[in-house]
Order: structure tokens, then C-alpha cells, then sequence
């Protein structure tokens, strides 16, 4: 049975995101995807969520209030990273105030890719999320998911890496 | 005996149908604005997953008070099927709607109280019309049973028609319709966020969405009662009210609360007051 699945009611924060991804995600309720036909409901208020949508690469100032967000939901819940910047910081990651990944401060159920995900890309990970949720209703173990395959790691910042070599041969 | 299967029946059958015309509703509002839309059975999806939720409470007189609201409700169905005053059924359904507001008044968040202060305009709104509605029925069958509506020879769609106009008005602004959702929405309205129900989480927000079906199934009951005679056409004039606040609701966009008070206090109250005179005179 399908007790929790048929409604996934979303919650959508912006932590720290450039708006690609949000852009795209609002393209999700368009008329073109609809995801209402699924039942999802785009709603403003934690209280109310199954589901939080995170875009955009934490950083030290808004991992607060993300983590503030996903404790008001009751559970059963699960948390959708959208885009890279929420697997390991995307663009931004190695500067000064970011995390690395949202998976630092909340866990995280499915990670979607891309550099904007595609709308189909976000569709399909809410349906991923949503076996994730039915599994948390009955109590189910869930696993922890891998990173994205294709995250591009970059290599620190030239100041970092010979500050380090100097400390190396020092 | 009879009487107690009826009640039971009613019981069963009012969030029932209030929940499937509240599908029906998404479902058509989905199709005018070219989107595929949920499924009609999905309110009912909605209710099982929020009672499958972690029941939480900003504190214990929020609970108490949502539990009022469903309670009145059903008090509201159980005197309408049984064919009891309509005063009365005014006051408990005044009073469901209270509970709600003291609910919302509750906690502290300011989403919440603007939303309840919202409310009581809004009942400050369409009380006045109900009012009216029920003193028109009296005018018209003598006295104020639901039960002699139906026994009435002549229906009421035809010696109260400006009533009925104001009160499918005060029919809107219960169900939360554009142009008059102003206390709480079923779409994304950024300045309120979710209004009055912001707090009410989980299965007790299922308790409220029971509540809002029930009512939706009251409200097109009495729309029904403007021509008892023959059910089957007031069962048309109920449907046709329901397809029109649609259209309504996809028609306007919402209009701010006062604009709403001065509207309803001036337009469907000079009607259903002209209404009344004409019933007197």
C-alpha cells in the first residue's frame, strides 16, 4: 500500500543557490510537467512538507536555518539535493565559507545532478524520493545514497596548494 | 431508529462527498489552466498520508480547538439531515468556524494570527447573508425548519432568487474562492504563505481538511435546499453553483479583505435585504 507516496506535499529552500536550479524546479509546476499530476503540491511551510528540496551550496551562515527547516517537518520526510553545488559545493566549492554539500548538515535521500538538473531529471528524483518515503513510513532502514558519479572535485586554489607544498618541505 | 441511520449515513456520506467535489474541483481547475491535474481521488490520498504523519502540536488548546472545529461541523451535518432549526445550524456552523480561528489565534506566529484576523472579516463578510438566508426562509415557509423547506410547495429558488445570488457569493468566500481567499489558499500566495492553517501539522491538519470537506458537502446541501421539491433539480442547481464558483475562482485574482467587507456589506446584502422586503411586503 501506497499510504504515503500518492501526496508528497514540497518544500523548497534556496540555500545559498545561484536561482538556476530554482528556476528550473518552478518549471517542474508549469503546465508543461505538471507534477501536480503526481499529487505533489509545491507548499511554503515546512509543517506541511514530505519532501524538502534543497538547491544551492550551504554555507556556514544559512546551514542554521536549513537544518532549523528540515526539524520542523514531521516525519516520515526526505530531503532531495537538487544540482551539484548540493553534492559537493559545484562551482563554488573550496571557497572560504562553503560546506561542501548539504549532505554536511542534514542528510540527504537522493541526490539529483546537473548543472541545472533538468525538469525530467527533478521529476525523477522526486520519484526515487518518494520510495524512499514510502520506506520511512513503515520503518524501513533506508540508505544513505552515493554522490553524484560525474561531481567534479576541483583542485584546491593555487595560494592553498603552495601554501601546503611550503609546509610539506618545510 | 430510522432517524439514527440517516444521521450515521450523513456522517459517513458528507466528507465523502465533500472530499470527492473537492477532486473534482482540483481536477477541473487543473484543466482550465491546461495542466493535466491530480487525480479526482486525491484529497482523499492527501487525508491518509497526513494521518500517517508524526503528530505534531505547537500546544494542547490548538488540538482542542481543531477537534471543536470537526465536532461542530458534524453538528451542523447532523442538524440539517434531521431537519432541525436553521438558526441553530447558523450557530454551530458559526461556531466550527470559530473554533478554527481561536486555533489559529493560538500560537504565535504571525502567518497564523493574520490569517484568523482574516477570517473573522471574512465571517464578518457572509455572516450577515446567512442571517438574511435564514430569516427569508422563515418568510417564506412559516418557520425555520430545514424539515418544512423541503414540504414547502413552492421552492425557494423562486421566491428568494437575490438571496440565492448573495448567498452562492457567501458560498465563495467559505470555500476560500478567489477573489475572496484571503484568510488561507490552496495556491502558492507568498504574503500569507499558508494563513491560517500554518501551525496545524500532520494529522490534526487531516482533521481540518475532514472539516473543509464536510462543509463543502453542508454548503451544497442547502444550495440543493433551494428546490427540495424535486432533489434531482436541486442536485443540478447544486452542481451548476459548484462548475460556476470554478470558473469564478479561475476568473479573478484575489482582492484585498476590506475590498471584500465593503463589496458584500453593499452589493449581495442590498439584494437579499431587497429580497427580504419584497418577501414581507
Amino acid at each position: 500500500m501506497n499510504l504515503v507516496s500518492n501526496s508528497p506535499w514540497i518544500v523548497h529552500y534556496n540555500c545559498n543557490s545561484c536561482n538556476g536550479c530554482d528556476i528550473e524546479f518552478v518549471a517542474c509546476l508549469s503546465p508543461l510537467y505538471d507534477v501536480e499530476r503526481f499529487g505533489a503540491l509545491h507548499v511554503g511551510n515546512p509543517k506541511h512538507a514530505d519532501m524538502l528540496v534543497v538547491t544551492g551550496s550551504v554555507n556556514h551562515r544559512n546551514a542554521r536555518v536549513l537544518r532549523n527547516v528540515y526539524e520542523q517537518m514531521p516525519s516520515p520526510k526526505v530531503v532531495l539535493a537538487m544540482g551539484v553545488c548540493t553534492s559537493s559545493g559545484g562551482v563554488f566549492a573550496g571557497c572560504y565559507n562553503i560546506l561542501g554539500g548539504i549532505d554536511t548538515v542534514i542528510p540527504v535521500d537522493v541526490f539529483v545532478p546537473g548543472c541545472p538538473p533538468r525538469p525530467e531529471a527533478m521529476i525523477d528524483g522526486v520519484v526515487k524520493a518518494l520510495a524512499v518515503l514510502e520506506d520511512k513510513r513503515r520503518g524501513a532502514e533506508t540508505a544513505t545514497p552515493a554522490k553524484p558519479a560525474l561531481t567534479f572535485f576541483p583542485p584546491a586554489p593555487p595560494a592553498q596548494e603552495a601554501a601546503r607544498q611550503e609546509a610539506a618541505h618545510a | 431508529m430510522k432517524e439514527f441511520i440517516t444521521v450515521i449515513a450523513a456522517l459517513v456520506a458528507a466528507p465523502v462527498l465533500g472530499g470527492l467535489l473537492a477532486g473534482i474541483d482540483r481536477k477541473l481547475t487543473a484543466r482550465l489552466q491546461g495542466r493535466v491535474g491530480p487525480p479526482v481521488l486525491q484529497p482523499f490520498y492527501d487525508v491518509v498520508k497526513l494521518l500517517h504523519k508524526e503528530p505534531l502540536a505547537v500546544n494542547r488548546v490548538q488540538v482542542s480547538y481543531v477537534f471543536l472545529h470537526l465536532a461542530f461541523m458534524l453538528i451542523v451535518i447532523v442538524l440539517l439531515v434531521t431537519g432541525r432549526d436553521l438558526l441553530m445550524v447558523l450557530f454551530a456552523h458559526a461556531f466550527s468556524t470559530i473554533a478554527l480561528i481561536l486555533a489559529g489565534m493560538s500560537v504565535r506566529s504571525p502567518y497564523s494570527r493574520i490569517g484568523s484576523q482574516r477570517k473573522i472579516m471574512q465571517m464578518l463578510a457572509y455572516e450577515p447573508i446567512l442571517v438574511l438566508l435564514v430569516v427569508g426562509v422563515y418568510l417564506s415557509t412559516v418557520n425555520f425548519l430545514a424539515a418544512t423547506v423541503v414540504t414547502t410547495p413552492r421552492p425557494l429558488l423562486l421566491t428568494m432568487p437575490l438571496v440565492f445570488l448573495a448567498f452562492l457569493m457567501a458560498v465563495a468566500i467559505k470555500l476560500e474562492k478567489s477573489p475572496f481567499d484571503v484568510a488561507s489558499s490552496h495556491h502558492a500566495h507568498q504574503e500569507l504563505v499558508k494563513g491560517i492553517t500554518i501551525e496545524i501539522a500532520g494529522p490534526y491538519l487531516a482533521l481540518v481538511e475532514i472539516t473543509r470537506f464536510c462543509e463543502q458537502a453542508a454548503l451544497f446541501a442547502v444550495i440543493a435546499m433551494f428546490w427540495a421539491q424535486n432533489l434531482f433539480v436541486g442536485a443540478l442547481l447544486a452542481i451548476a453553483a459548484f462548475v460556476a464558483l470554478i470558473l469564478v475562482d479561475n476568473c479573478f485574482a484575489r482582492l484585498t479583505t476590506f475590498w471584500m467587507v465593503r463589496y458584500m456589506w453593499t452589493v449581495p446584502m442590498l439584494m437579499a435585504l431587497s429580497n427580504i422586503i419584497w418577501l414581507y411586503a
